[in-house]
This record gives structure tokens, C-alpha cells and sequence, in this order.
């Protein structure tokens, strides 16, 4: 069974005597263990499938089904829920709090759930390690750097064990050494089985995903499947010099 | 929840701490001013209760009248018209009467050794000490032995025992008034100052009989007649009738027809210094409430700041709300915070009103009472106020939309 699948998804935007239709039906299903690239030119309506995909807005017509429950007329407050349990978010501005240590940024999610102080220190402390940040806890976010910030944020995305990592522009911020690196990571995770969609306009880390979605003016053009580039060969062919600084 | 919006409140207060700082000094000085301004009017109106207390309370003092011969009206006190006699006879008739002390009054010059000093010498009875609530520091007081045997004894004042002993123990010296010697018993307990600024720790008691007899002279017109009684009423809710009692019996002793004025006056001293007590209380209000706009002032930094900060932390709030906060998380943090903000200053406040009252009695030497109430109304005043400014701004946050939020610059 499908974890995400959309059927007629829709979305207008009203602006003054105008409707853009930010998106005319989309129908798609992805399966759980999935790695999905969103492509598109700005204006294609991928940042606004993305943030219907993240319950961040809700369609102005369609379904929407999210690890078998339908979202698409959830409330505002039905919708922070889910969000806090299915979906983990990767920003392209890596969105930390600043002066928070990394510990305390991965256990934001966790706030808004329910779980005791302790159990969020753990859980938040195995995350961290599992993106190989354990030794760096309570760095503060200025004190690392923008590679260690985008896992400090993977694993507040996996600190709440969620149904899919939505990842939007991960690597714009990053050279092209630390974007192989996150690449790395985020196969790695997809090899553990985790399901992930992720927007990109780079050409050269759309091929790291198996399934590649390219949209044109609100609608999904192309849904092709492939043979995924393995990010870690890719990292090792790029000059070490690039890891100075 | 509350517990963890308050972890999160305090995290992020932690993170801008000079602005923290700045903002919790309004409500710091908003919430010590009205604790000082308020103890400064208390210590007035403890003062005032103070002179209340000194000068005897529940007291009403019966005057000699004017005289009205032949249509010259002389002064009040000019004609010894009221006696030992009606003072007994109030003290026995009136119920709500507790005690009825007569006394006359003069000057004279006192001589100890090769001193002398001029002081009010009052003839007084053993009532005297109960109805002015006068107490004997050292000694004992005039007895009522003293005043049928018209004993030379005497009981000096504080101030003058002063002037007239220095460093010496008064009791059982030998004093001269108007050159008969006293023997001096006890010195008066401290009464200070009157409501209107008489000393009335300078003074010498002594027997009435002997003060008739030896010192002050005997009135032509009536051997009995006294300067004044001073009339002491079991409550203060019997003033009114008490007064209305003492009048009628002494028209009705001194048979004045309903056509005459009084011959005698009666004064209610107690009644005035309520009236100064009741303005004080309002300057009290006045003071607390001029303070109160600086800490309403506070309250408006407060808003400022957590608009300032709702804008700055756009991002913030957009993420957040990505990973599951609900409006009411969001608009429970950004409470809490201005709570948090203003409680934490009202509690420096509190512990700034309290240095500053003490600093002006001390330098200004004024007398501050601090009142408990005022201290707990500010506190609450203080956290009403950060739940009221701290309310708009937050209820901005929690209606921003996370895309809009989380794409903000």
C-alpha cells in the first residue's frame, strides 16, 4: 500500500479579482522505502505540491491519503498533529534555532508531542548519532558548519520516527562536496527504509533519487523510475581539497 | 504544557539577554515605584495614627465657655465655668463614658538647683493617666491619696526633665514651683509632637487640690471650677453620642435655657486627625496611582518588544508550526514569555520598591510603612500586565501561516 498518494490534487490561489491554479490535478502514489525527486522550473507548482504533501496547506479540491489517512479536510490543528507524527521537514535554510545547541534543536518536534524530558534527551542523542553529530551535542548552530547544521536538521526530521522526509532544496545551501555528503546520508536512510520526497532544480542531484517526478504549470509531466547514482562513488571521485575550510 | 511553554519561554528570554534585561526595567521600575510611592503614604498615615494614639483615643476635651456678660463676650476659656463637679457628674451619668479627668492649667517657672526652665503646669487627678493613656516611664504615677491630701508631688515630662535634670535621675529631687517645693514621683511616658506641633513632652503634673491650693490660685467665682476635663469614651463608635450626652447634661447642669449658647466647648480632636488620616489615605491612593502609569508604561515596552520579536522570529514560528506546534502552542509560548518577562521584573521590582522605601526614610527621613497588600498588588498588576500587552502579540504569531512563516526573510 501506498504511504503517500494524491488523487486530483488541487490548489487556486486567489489573488484579488484573479485564481492562479497553482496546481490542476495531480494523481500520484509513492510506496513506503521510495527516494522521490520533485523537479521543476519555479512557477511548475512543486513548491505547492510540497507543501500540501507537508500538510502545510490544504487543497482547494482532491484527496490526499498519508500513511493510509485521508488529510485533504483535516483542521488547522488536526493538521499540526500530523505533521508532528508522519512528516519530518529538511529545509534548504536549514531553519535551527540559533543559539540552541544541536541536542535541543533535534528535540523541538518532540516538544509538541508527549513524551517525558528524558526520553526526548535520548531519542534526540541516538538521532544525532546516527547522523554522526553525537560528539557535537551542544555545539550551538554557529558553531558548526553548513553540512554538520543540514544533519543537525535531518535528525530533528527523524526524531520523531515519521512516515516520510520531505526535503526541499537540501543541498542549494551546500558545495558540492557537503551536498554529495548529505546525499550519502539521506541513501543511507532510504537503504534503512525510510521514504523520501525531495525538491530539487539541481540536474546533478535529481539522478541520486530512483523516481523522478517533473512538473510543468501545476501539472505532473513525467514519472519515470530508474537506476539511482550511488552518492557515495559520486563523493569519491570529488577532490579532497574541497573539505578545507 | 504550561511546564514546557515555560522551557521554552525561558530558552528563548536566555537567548537576547540585554533586551530581556531592558524591557523587565519598566516593569522593575513600574512595580518598585508604586511599592515605594505606597509605603511612603502608609508611613504618613501610620504617623497620623500615631498622633491619634498620643493624644489619647476616643477623647473628647471638655473647655471652659466665653463668658457673656452683659453682651461682652470674652474668649473661649475665659470664665472657669465648668467644675470637678461635672466632670464627676459625666464620668457617673454618661454610660459610654469610660472616665472623666478635670484639670486646670497654668505656667510657671520651675527651679531645680541653679536651674530653671518655664513649663506648662497642669493640676491633674489619678483619672487623668487613664484618660489620655499616658503612661509613667519611671516612678509612679499622681495618686488619688495625692489629690485628697494635696500632696507636693510632681511628675515631669520627658522634655522637661531634660531641661531641668540634664543627666541627673529625676526622682525624688526637689523642685520649686512658683517657689513651693515639689518632690518629683515619676517622669511621663513620651508623647511627642501634636497634630499641630506642641511639645507635649514639656510639662509638669501635679495634684489638683495642691495646684489649687499652692501653685495656680483658686477662681474668686467658684473654689471647684477647672480649666478643662478631658472625657475618655469606652469605643470610638460612642463619639457621636457620647457628645451629645456630655452636652446635654452640662446645659442641663449649668441651667442654660434652649435659647443660650453653651457656655463650655467640646472638642473631639480624634475627629479632626481622621479627617488628616482620610487625606493621607488618598494621597496614598494618588501616589500609588501615579506610580501605577509607569508600570502601565512598562506594560507598553513589553508589547513593543514581543512585536519586535514575533517579527524577528518569523522563521522561528514557521518552523515550529512545521513540526507540529498548534496555534495554541505558539500563542502559549509568546504568554508565557511576556508573563515571564513581567513577572521576573516584578519581582526585582518588589525587591527595588522595598531598597527604595528604606533608602528615602533613611536619607529623606520620612517614615515608610510597607504594606503587604501593596507589595501582592503590584505583583499582580505586574502579571496582568504581561498577559494583557503580551496578549496581541502573540496572538499574531499564532495566526501566521507556516509557508508564509517559514519563507520569510
Amino acid at each position: 500500500m501506498a504511504i503517500l498518494a494524491t488523487e486530483g490534487l488541487a490548489k487556486d490561489y486567489h489573488l484579488g479579482p484573479h485564481t492562479v491554479h497553482a496546481l490542476r490535478g495531480v494523481t500520484v502514489s509513492i510506496d513506503p522505502g521510495e527516494f522521490v525527486a520533485v523537479m521543476g522550473p519555479s512557477g511548475s507548482g512543486k513548491s505547492t505540491f510540497m507543501n500540501l504533501l507537508g500538510c502545510l496547506d490544504r487543497p482547494t479540491a482532491g484527496r490526499y491519503w498519508l500513511d493510509g489517512q485521508d488529510v485533504a479536510r483535516l483542521s488547522r490543528d488536526e493538521l499540526a498533529a500530523v505533521r508532528n507524527s508522519k512528516i519530518g521537514f529538511v529545509f534548504q535554510q536549514f531553519n535551527l534555532l540559533a543559539r540552541t545547541s544541536a541536542l535541543e534543536n533535534v528535540e523541538l518536534p518532540l516538544l509538541y508531542g508527549s513524551s517525558t524530558p528524558r526520553e526526548r534527551r535520548e531519542r534526540a542523542r541516538a538521532r544525532l548519532q546516527e547522523v554522526g553529530l553525537g560528539e557535537r551535542e551542544h555545539h550551538h548552530p554557529s558553531q558548526l558548519s553548513g553540512g554538520q547544521q543540514q544533519r543537525v536538521a535531518i535528525a530533528r526530521a527523524l526524531v520523531n520516527d515519521p512516515a516520510v522526509i520531505l526535503a526541499d532544496e537540501p543541498t542549494g545551501n551546500l558545495d558540492t562536496r557537503t551536498s554529495a555528503e548529505i546525499m550519502v546520508l539521506l541513501q543511507r536512510l532510504n537503504r534503512e527504509g525510510l521514504t523520501i520526497v525531495l525538491v530539487t532544480h539541481e540536474p546533478d542531484i535529481a539522478p541520486f533519487a530512483s523516481r523522478r517526478l517533473l512538473f510543468r504549470d501545476g501539472r505532473l509531466m513525467t514519472d519515470q523510475r530508474g537506476e539511482a547514482q550511488d552518492a557515495a562513488a559520486v563523493l569519491a571521485t570529488l577532490p579532497e581539497e574541497e573539505l578545507v575550510g | 504544557m504550561i511546564f514546557q511553554a515555560l522551557r521554552i519561554a525561558l530558552r528563548s528570554l536566555r537567548v537576547n539577554k540585554l533586551r530581556t534585561a531592558l524591557t523587565m526595567l519598566g516593569i522593575m521600575i513600574g512595580v518598585g515605584a508604586v511599592i515605594a510611592m505606597v509605603s511612603i503614604g502608609s508611613g504618613a498615615q501610620a504617623r497620623v495614627a500615631e498622633q491619634i494614639q498620643s493624644l489619647g483615643s476616643n477623647l473628647i476635651i471638655v473647655l471652659s465657655g466665653s463668658s457673656n456678660a452683659a453682651g461682652v463676650r470674652l474668649g473661649q476659656g475665659s470664665q472657669l465655668t465648668i467644675t470637678e463637679d461635672d466632670a464627676a457628674a459625666i464620668a457617673r451619668e454618661v454610660p459610654v463614658v469610660q472616665v472623666a479627668a478635670p484639670t486646670s492649667r497654668g505656667t510657671a517657672q520651675v527651679v531645680y538647683g541653679n536651674l530653671n526652665w518655664s513649663t506648662q503646669i497642669q493640676g491633674v487627678t489619678a483619672d487623668f493617666f487613664e484618660a489620655r493613656d499616658w503612661g509613667v516611664d519611671n516612678g509612679r504615677p499622681i495618686l488619688s491619696e495625692d489629690v485628697d491630701g494635696a500632696t507636693k508631688v510632681a511628675l515631669v515630662g520627658q522634655t522637661t526633665a531634660q531641661n531641668l535634670f540634664g543627666e541627673t535621675d529625676p526622682i525624688d529631687q526637689i523642685i520649686r514651683i512658683k517657689k513651693v517645693p515639689f518632690t518629683v514621683v515619676g517622669v511621663l511616658g513620651r508623647k511627642g509632637q501634636s497634630s499641630w506641633g506642641q511639645d507635649q513632652d514639656d510639662i509638669i503634673l501635679i495634684p489638683l487640690s495642691t495646684a489649687k491650693k499652692k501653685v495656680l490660685g483658686v477662681s474668686q467665682a467658684n473654689a471647684r471650677s477647672v480649666n478643662a476635663i478631658s472625657v475618655k469614651v469606652r469605643s470610638a463608635e460612642d463619639m457621636a453620642e457620647a457628645e451629645t450626652q456630655v452636652r446635654a447634661l452640662l446645659r442641663q447642669r449649668h441651667r442654660l435655657q434652649p435659647s443660650q449658647d453653651d457656655d463650655f466647648w467640646l472638642r473631639n480632636l480624634s475627629e479632626v486627625l481622621q479627617t488628616q488620616e482620610e487625606s493621607t489615605k488618598v494621597m496614598t491612593y494618588l501616589l500609588g496611582a501615579i506610580a501605577s502609569v509607569s508600570l502601565l508604561v512598562g506594560g507598553i515596552g513589553i508589547m513593543n518588544i514581543m512585536l519586535v520579536s514575533v517579527t524577528e522570529r518569523t522563521r522561528e514560528i514557521g518552523l515550529r508550526m512545521a513540526v507540529g506546534a498548534r496555534a495554541r502552542d505558539i500563542l502559549t509560548q509568546f504568554l508565557v514569555e511576556a508573563v515571564t518577562l513581567s513577572l521576573i521584573g516584578g519581582i526585582i521590582g518588589i525587591a527595588l520598591g522595598i531598597g527604595g522605601s528604606n533608602a528615602i526614610s533613611y536619607l529623606a527621613e520620612w517614615r515608610t510603612v510597607l504594606a503587604p497588600q501593596a507589595v501582592v498588588v503590584a505583583f499582580g498588576f505586574a502579571a496582568a500586565i504581561g498577559i494583557f500587552f503580551g496578549f496581541y502579540p502573540a496572538r499574531k504569531a499564532s495566526r501566521l501561516d507556516p509557508i508564509e512563516a517559514l519563507r520569510y526573510e
